[in-house]
């Protein structure tokens, strides 16, 4: 390691990510950010505050309000051979835009018979917990995880945060990223030398013996709480960082379970139909007979994620009822 | 060969047979198989090792001679110059 | 790691006596593996390449847990030492729950608790459960297994973990398997002549033991009788086994007692397998068996030999079916055409699984293997 990586900063999410934007638009000249108020607003969530000044309007585009439009021209682009990256203001605003991501970004590799392909990236927040309601808030994150040709990240980190986007850019293939919008604001130390990191590995965030608890996300900050409560009870979680959401680690997910015996899905998601739901059926598939409990689900409530400040906490997967879980499938 | 030698010769082979057993410690009358725990095919192999270590070749009429170490002593004092 | 009996759950890695690179022939040992009935040769079935070693020596895994990689097997990898743990019809890892599932009662256990629990033959119904909702977890299954035994240090045999094996496998078929029980009494003086005869011309190496004309007799009834030689598996019932692996019973000194196979019994001669069995009883008290020895047997004979009791009926080792007991020779008054002689007789015993064979049948095969050492010049 070199004396510049040993060097550590402290620094937020939303620094992280602004340091990888940065990073790409200062690596290749072929990478531009559009979307909605990231050039002189500086992004919704504040991510591209100062990049137009830096870069300029040709590479810092502001869009109108206009989903399926500027996520199309990001596709063309990167077919021809640009290396966009779309920011859309938030998952539920990309359901405008699923035509787009779906039957074009997705499927144009497989229908050209590899002829063409979509190097596209598209940042978006997603996740609760800002009062932001029912149409701003959701997670929909394991709806794209279920599309094939399209790759799903979720950094929860600030490493990865800072390290996804340009391995993301290196794809030859369109890849979404999540960041939920509750770890903007959470800070941490990182090394100045970090970059880019792989996409293809989920990561034990915590070593236990007597459960897994399998996350992702927003969620990732609370199994680490809920696995420090855990352990003063005797009980030791390991946690998994699912980073990926397509394609699933089944080999570390698996691994994981296969030693502690217990599984707990923590997913912001619903629990209907969900990626806690698909993950549970691979370690039915794949461990069944390492199993000592039932998989047990930590998911948000099955409704539209309220406005007021109590609901909607109440509505969402929180510490206690990860430990709950966690002390179910102990016994 | 003295007797002295030929008790020695039939510890070490027993204890070869038996090692997890002290043959030196047994009853000298003692029929072997009991105080041993040995079995028919332990017993073939002690004739066997005698012969191969004295060079005595004791037929089967003549094992119930060699149940017991002092026993087997006398026989092989008579067998051996 | 191989199975190396029904009531096998977990080995531990002694040594590999192969490293990556080795070119490895059938029939090689690759390594040594500690089990209950101590330190067990594990042999390698194929040919091809020691690629990487998956577990590192001293280390104890469960049954099933591939050990190595064999590269260069027709053109794919293959797991160390499979045939050892397919070849036994025990419970594998493929059907774990079989031998405990009871029908009709449901016992509230978790996968990873039965998959245990099949491997080393445990009944789950007396267990007490402190899992979710009561269930019997593998912590509960472990500690039932544990509390028979200390793990030991030392190398070769432990006899307390062998007991508990004995036990394990013992408890599972009288459980499982409804016996039943046959005797006759064999005139032995023609065997017997025969025996003096040629040892008398024999060196003491190269002597023979009775027990080598009745393990030959005994080979050359189940020949005909088939029924008596192979495995009883739940589900799928009875399946004959073609070649004839006599299962020996060996006493252990101290207690305790391991039925390594002689393979092939019917095809060896007398010398060959007088060879055999002192090969075999020297390894087993040593506690240098090879895998395939204990998982191998078709059928069990045990004999107590000339310290024992005139009879003794034996409990049936699952997944076979047979097990022969065969008594001391001892000289008895008996009715020879119309006048009481005294000859050596033996008294040979069968018990057998009844959902296989019937007495009818026992009995024929019990007189053919009297048939068979009343010529012991033609074995």
């Amino acid at each position: 390691m070199s004396a510049a990586a040993e060097m550590v900063a402290e620094v937020t999410y939303r620094d992280a990510c602004r340091m990888a934007l940065r990073d790409a638009l200062v690596r290749d000249t072929r990478v531009f950010l559009m979307g909605e108020d990231v050039g002189h607003y500086g992004g919704c969530y504040a991510v591209s505050k100062g990049l137009l000044e830096e870069f300029g309007p040709e590479r810092i585009r502001d869009t109108p309000l206009s989903e399926s439009g500027f996520t199309g021209i990001g596709i063309g682009a990167a077919m021809n051979g640009m290396r966009p990256i779309v920011e859309i203001m938030t998952v539920n605003f990309a359901l405008l835009a699923l035509d787009q991501i779906v039957n074009n970004a997705a499927t144009i590799r497989h229908m050209s018979g590899g002829q063409f392909g979509v190097p596209l990236v598209i940042r978006m927040a997603t996740g609760a917990g800002r009062q932001l309601a029912a149409q701003h808030s959701h997670s929909l994150e394991g709806w794209f995880a279920h599309v094939p040709g399209l790759k799903v990240l979720a950094p929860a980190t600030i490493e990865d945060a800072r390290g996804m986007l340009w391995t993301a850019i290196e794809d030859p293939d369109p890849v979404l990223i999540f960041e939920h919008v509750m770890l903007y604001n959470s800070g941490g130390p990182l090394a100045a030398g970090a970059g880019a990191v792989p996409i293809d590995k989920a990561a034990i965030r915590r070593a236990g013996q007597n459960v897994s608890l399998i996350t992702y996300g927003g969620s990732l900050p609370k199994a680490l709480k809920a696995a420090e409560e855990l352990a003063g009870q005797g009980i030791e979680a390991e946690v998994v960082d699912l980073r990926t959401l397509r394609p699933l680690d089944d080999e570390t997910i698996c691994a994981s379970v296969a030693k502690t015996r217990r599984a707990v899905i923590v997913d912001e998601g619903w629990c209907s139909g969900s990626l806690a739901a698909e993950i549970s059926a691979r370690i039915m598939e794949k461990v069944f007979w390492s199993l000592d409990a039932p998989v047990a689900r930590v998911c948000s409530a099955e409704v539209p994620i309220p406005y007021p400040e109590h609901l909607e906490q109440a509505a969402l997967p929180q510490v206690p009822a990860i430990v709950a879980a966690a002390k179910g499938v102990v016994g | 060969m003295t007797d002295t030698e030929l008790r020695i010769s039939v510890i070490a082979e027993l204890g070869n047979i038996a090692p997890e057993t002290d043959a030196g410690s047994i009853d000298p009358d003692a029929d072997l198989r009991e105080a041993l725990d040995i079995d028919s095919l332990d017993f073939l192999n002690f004739i066997a090792a005698l012969h191969k270590r004295l060079g005595v070749e004791v037929p089967e009429s003549d094992y119930a001679k060699l149940l017991t170490l002092n026993g087997a002593v006398r026989y092989l004092a008579t067998k051996t110059p | 790691m191989p199975s190396l009996g029904a009531d096998m759950e977990a080995g531990t890695l002694v040594e590999w006596l192969k490293q990556p690179g080795d070119k490895l022939h059938h029939g090689d040992i690759i390594a040594v593996v500690e089990t209950e009935k101590g330190a067990i040769e594990v042999e390698i079935f194929m040919d091809g390449i020691m690629g990487r070693q998956l577990i590192a020596p001293h280390t104890k895994v469960p049954v099933g847990t591939p050990l190595a990689i064999i590269e260069g097997v027709a053109g794919e990898q293959a797991k160390a030492a499979p045939k050892a743990a397919e070849a036994p019809p025990a419970p594998a890892v493929s059907k774990p729950i079989a031998p405990t599932a009871a029908p009709g009662a449901a016992i509230r256990a978790t996968p990873a608790a039965r998959k245990a629990a099949a491997a080393r033959g445990l009944a789950l119904d007396g267990l007490a459960g402190t899992g979710p909702e009561g269930a019997i977890q593998l912590a509960d299954v472990e500690r039932e297994l544990s509390a028979a035994g200390a793990p030991a240090a030392r190398k070769g045999l432990d006899l307390d973990k062998m007991r508990h094996a004995i036990a394990a496998a013992m408890t599972r078929s009288k459980r499982d398997i409804p016996h039943y029980y046959l005797a006759t009494t064999i005139d032995m003086s023609r065997a017997l002549a025969w025996l003096a005869a040629t040892n008398a011309a024999r060196a003491p190496e190269a002597r023979l033991l009775p027990a080598v004309l009745t393990l030959k007799a005994v080979a050359a009834a189940l020949r005909r009788y088939p029924k008596f030689n192979g495995f009883y598996n739940d589900p799928g019932g009875f399946v004959a086994r073609e070649p004839i692996h006599i299962g020996t019973a060996i006493a252990i000194r101290g207690g305790g007692l391991v039925s390594p196979a002689i393979h092939d019994c019917d095809r060896l001669s007398l010398d060959e397998l007088m060879a055999k069995l002192r090969d075999l009883a020297a390894r087993a008290r040593d506690g240098r068996l090879r895998s395939s020895e204990l998982t191998d047997p078709t059928i069990t004979v045990s004999s107590l030999g000339e310290r024992g009791v005139e009879s003794l009926y034996g409990v049936i080792y699952p997944p076979q079916v047979a097990i022969v007991g065969l008594g001391k020779i001892v000289p008895r008054p008996i009715a020879v055409e119309d006048k009481i002689e005294v000859r050596p007789v033996m008294a040979a015993t069968l018990a057998a699984d009844h959902r296989v064979s019937d007495g009818h049948l026992g009995s024929l095969f019990l007189n053919a293997v009297d048939a068979r050492l009343q010529e012991p010049e033609k074995l």
